[in-house]
């Protein structure tokens, strides 16, 4: 679904003066992204992790060629997003949920906001009124679908971004830390459709998350630093290295914390816990043995 | 208990009162905040926090009910408003948005230029708050826009710093940040706290966050206070918590579920090291007990 081959991106930056008087007319590159390497399958669930300025949101940016890149190849949906006539291939296929609501809710009626994208395709209108009703449905929203946005909180607000995107029945969703603003619950519910959407209707998902316990629900995670991927594997794989993860500014789980240091205490624990029902076997495991 | 550095008095607010869309997001809230104290505040989206803060610097007037500061009435004289939002500091979420200066220095020093203090005046509010914020003085000469997320919500808050509040609402001030820049920004409004002993209300979607930082927890469920607390006992009620829309740290969901399983360990622990040191106590025992069968 996607592949990246020695993908790189620069931003173009002004200099400005050391002093800040104003810029000097020099242009200076900033590698966001350096020669990165990744495969996507069709179907699979992908979290990206990354501290802040890794170059995740770059390239996200990438796969649904709203930046295209420097040098090096990025392939996505079988369409090279160097070619521009592809361009309204992919983004038609890669729907794109970002961080900020407020920056993508276009429309003065949630239903109407939701109906956009597919009016735009040219979808009929018996065809639009059930996508809209099954978005927000997906989203917990239905009860929303005559108010104006506007009236909404910042959680809710997402929740009717992320219905936009599906309502364009993409078969690649790329969520760029779409649960910053939300309260656990609505964090919850949103990680429940994006993974339902996942298992059940095949779409293939790219999460950008700092929050780890929501990286553990992926089939695979990618680790970014400094515009490259510096470590992959399944959730299990990446988070049982919790040095090299802190030394990357990120994190693991409580429960793989606690582990982690109950083994380091000479408790002859499992290390590679993730999940609250996998600690809690493991240590009824370890009661009764003897 | 300290002394009472804020109030609300049975305070009610409804939005677009008198229309169809009409919403009552606070009902009879009664609440105060000892001078210094370090407050947690959680509620789900929509249970009425936000209003609550906004409500606090007076940004919006209660229906009925009332807020005090200092035991008055903030909304008793409308010429002492702009006083009164100067004397409680609101952070809302994503202040970077907020900058805007050529320099961290300039945007930090915006506030008490307006105020019309003396040069030398803004100078040392500068200082203070670049110091309370951690940030050196070569950011300070650095453009806003060439720091890092954490770096410019630390500059957006010392900005806040800089009016020297009394009571500080920290709306968010984790969100959007990598694990590392979290735990930066929160031990640094902690510092923040230790050295000033300003009053802080934190607001926070991360109930680990929450556990490591606060004192005292409030939580707010459709225009009510339904819990105050210090957080162990708050985050004892994990299953009302999570049928109220919020949830526990990972430490506390999982003693609740060995408690369940009947492991001996205190119900209150709600922390990682907490956790670990009970667990490590059940183990010590178990091999003992099966060492000596």
């Amino acid at each position: 679904m996607i592949s990246a081959k020695y993908v790189s991106f620069d931003y173009k930056a002004v200099v400005v003066d050391a002093d800040n008087k104003g810029a000097n007319g020099d242009i200076k590159l900033i590698n966001a992204v350096k020669d990165m390497n990744l495969d996507v399958q069709a179907g699979e669930f992908v979290a990206i992790l990354g501290r802040n300025g890794s170059g995740k949101s770059t390239f996200a940016k990438l796969t649904n060629a709203l930046l295209t890149p420097s040098s090096g190849e990025l392939v996505v949906n079988g369409f090279n997003t160097c070619v521009e006539a592809n361009v309204w291939n992919i983004r038609q296929n890669a729907g794109m949920v970002f961080q900020n609501p407020d920056n993508q809710i276009i429309a003065t009626i949630v239903e109407d906001d939701i109906a956009f994208g597919p009016e735009n395709l040219g979808v009929p209108t018996e065809e639009i009124r059930k996508r809209v009703d099954n978005a927000l449905s997906l989203v917990n929203m239905s009860e929303y679908a005559l108010h104006s946005p506007h009236f909404l909180s910042g959680g809710q607000k997402q929740r009717v971004c992320i219905a936009g995107a599906l309502a364009m029945h993409p078969n690649l969703l790329i969520l760029d830390e779409p649960t910053a603003m939300l309260d656990p619950i609505g964090r919850k519910e949103v990680l429940a459709a994006v993974s339902g959407l996942n298992k059940n209707s095949g779409i293939t998902v790219l999460l950008i998350t700092h929050y780890m316990e929501e990286a553990v629900l992926a089939d695979k995670v990618f680790v970014m630093d400094e515009g490259a991927v510096v470590m992959q594997g399944t959730p299990r794989e990446v988070f049982s290295h919790p040095q090299k993860l802190r030394a990357l500014g990120l994190d693991v789980p409580q429960v793989t914390e606690i582990a982690e240091r109950l083994a380091a205490h000479g408790v002859p624990i499992k290390t590679d816990i993730i999940t609250i029902n996998e600690m809690v076997e493991e240590l009824c495991r370890l009661k009764n043995s003897k | 208990m300290p002394t009472k550095k804020l109030e609300i008095k049975n305070l009610t607010f409804t939005y677009n009162k008198g229309t169809s869309f009409a919403k009552r997001v606070l009902d009879g809230v009664s609440l105060s905040f000892g001078a210094g104290e370090f407050t947690g505040l959680i509620g789900r989206t929509g249970s009425g926090k936000s209003t609550l803060i906004m409500q606090l610097n007076a940004l919006l007037k209660p229906e009925s009910g009332q807020v005090l500061l200092d035991d008055e009435d903030i909304h008793a004289d409308k010429s002492k408003l702009k006083e009164v939002r100067r004397r409680v500091g609101l952070v809302f979420q994503y202040p970077e948005q907020q900058l805007f200066e050529a320099t961290v220095r300039d945007d930090i020093a915006f506030g008490p230029k307006n105020m019309g203090f003396s040069k030398e005046e803004i100078n040392e509010r500068v200082r203070k708050a670049l110091d309370l914020t951690g940030l050196t003085p070569e950011i300070a000469e650095k453009s806003p826009f060439d720091l890092s997320g954490g770096q410019k919500r630390r500059v957006a808050i010392a900005g806040v710093l800089a009016m020297q509040p009394e009571v500080l609402i920290l709306d968010e001030p984790a969100a959007g940040l990598d694990p590392a820049g979290r735990d930066e920004i929160l031990s640094n409004i902690k510092q923040m706290h230790e050295r000033t002993g300003i009053t802080v209300i934190l607001v926070s979607h991360s109930m680990e966050d929450i556990a490591k930082l606060t004192n005292r927890l409030i939580v707010i469920n459709e225009g009510r206070i339904v819990m105050d607390d210090p957080p162990h006992l708050v985050f004892q009620n994990t299953e009302e918590l999570i049928s109220m829309g919020l949830s526990a740290p990972q430490a506390a969901l999982l003693t609740q579920e060995l408690i369940k399983k009947g492991f001996a360990i205190p119900p209150d622990l709600h922390t990682v090291d907490g956790v670990v040191a009970a667990l490590f106590d059940v183990y010590a025992k178990h091999l003992h007990n099966s060492t000596h069968v």
